[in-house]
């Protein structure tokens, strides 16, 4: 076992000493979108560094690490052409069902008007359709019911000239309740589909 | 010695997997494409353009003038600045149960990253690898950054 490792161990750590001397990185954390903490964790052979505040930065070369504070500045002309091209953020609406069927409400109708705008105005744009229920019935009635909720959506989605092959209906049942509730209890707020543009 | 059998094995075994992975797993779509961009797939170079999808273990290269922009399935945004490559060792994505995993090579050049739901459920199922180290995400925004690294 040893002797069979040993090589291997030595080999492993050639590679990465004959990595380190040709190649130079740097790892920066962005401040988040939604100004949420984050974090990234560097990993090698050696051990790790955790980078957890805007702009803490590694940079690593000839096997040493090098953790320091980087700025919007550096970020820009490091980073600059890559953050250019990165897609929208993908867009979420949520629509709301009268009780029990496959009818919008009023509001969610008119909603509509917008979220085929944003379809057709993305490039290259992709549609998930979510279906939800609340949790009124049992949990293989409201898989049914929320996946029909979600075709449904998709349906009429494809009906007004959307394409078929960017849509996907899924349903989450009542797993997912926006409202969180006692069982078969009728609320609203549940009976929904979740519309994600990416 | 029997180990080494089993590694030798295991190789075949990924190898011989690989073209049938990739035919069936579509992990995301290029949205922005700049420049002379390109997926590599089964040997293949195929342009990357807006509206191109991206498979697991395709390779995506940028030009010199080329940057480009992915969305994966999990809504994770990944975009490369000039002269990169990128590998999409492996992407999975469950929408009903939102379960899913992803590993990510950067070769060499500037990648950017906004991690989606996979990171966000299950933040130690998502890794970026770099030549010399892996990086590990807890709902997060970073660029990396590849000097000199492998064109291969």
């Amino acid at each position: 076992m040893v002797t069979m490792n040993k090589p291997k161990l030595s080999l492993t750590l050639a590679m990465f000493a004959f990595l380190g001397a040709c190649a130079s990185e740097h790892v920066v954390l962005l401040p988040s979108a939604d100004g949420r903490p984050s974090a990234v964790v560097v990993r090698d052979p050696g051990g790790e560094i955790l980078l957890d505040k805007p702009y803490a930065a590694a940079k690593r070369s000839r096997d040493t690490n090098k953790v320091y504070l980087s700025s919007p500045a550096e970020v820009k002309e490091r980073f600059g052409q890559a953050l250019a091209a990165q897609p929208s953020r993908p867009s979420s609406y949520v629509l709301y069902f009268e009780a029990g069927g496959n009818v919008l409400t009023q509001e969610s109708q008119a909603a509509m008007v917008n979220i085929r705008k944003e379809i057709a105005e993305r490039p290259a744009s992709e549609v998930m359709v979510i279906g939800h229920t609340d949790r009124v019935g049992s949990v293989e009635a409201n898989d049914r019911l929320s996946k029909t909720r979600a075709e449904g959506l998709r349906n009429l989605l494809i009906e007004s000239g959307v394409r078929a092959d960017k849509l996907e209906a899924v349903g989450r049942g009542e797993r997912d309740p926006l409202v969180p509730t006692e069982d078969e209890v009728d609320e609203p707020k549940n009976r929904r589909v979740e519309i994600s543009v990416r | 010695m029997i180990k080494s059998h089993w590694a030798a094995l295991c190789s075949l075994l990924l190898l011989s997997a690989a073209p049938f992975a990739q035919a069936a797993d579509p992990a995301g779509m290029v949205k922005v494409a700049r420049g002379q961009d390109s997926i590599e797939r089964d040997g293949k170079k195929l342009p990357a353009e807006v509206g191109s999808q991206v498979d697991v273990a395709d390779r995506v290269r940028t030009g010199a003038d080329g940057s480009v922009g992915v969305t994966l399935r999990d809504n994770t945004l990944l975009s490369a600045g000039p002269n990169s490559l990128i590998v999409f060792d492996k992407f999975a994505f469950d929408n009903t149960t939102q379960d899913g995993n992803m590993s990510i090579r950067i070769r060499k050049g500037t990648l950017s990253v906004a991690s989606g739901k996979i990171a966000k459920r299950t933040p130690e199922s998502v890794d970026f690898h770099t030549p010399t180290s892996v990086l590990g995400v807890r709902g997060t925004e970073f660029a990396v950054e590849v000097v000199g690294g492998n064109d291969e």
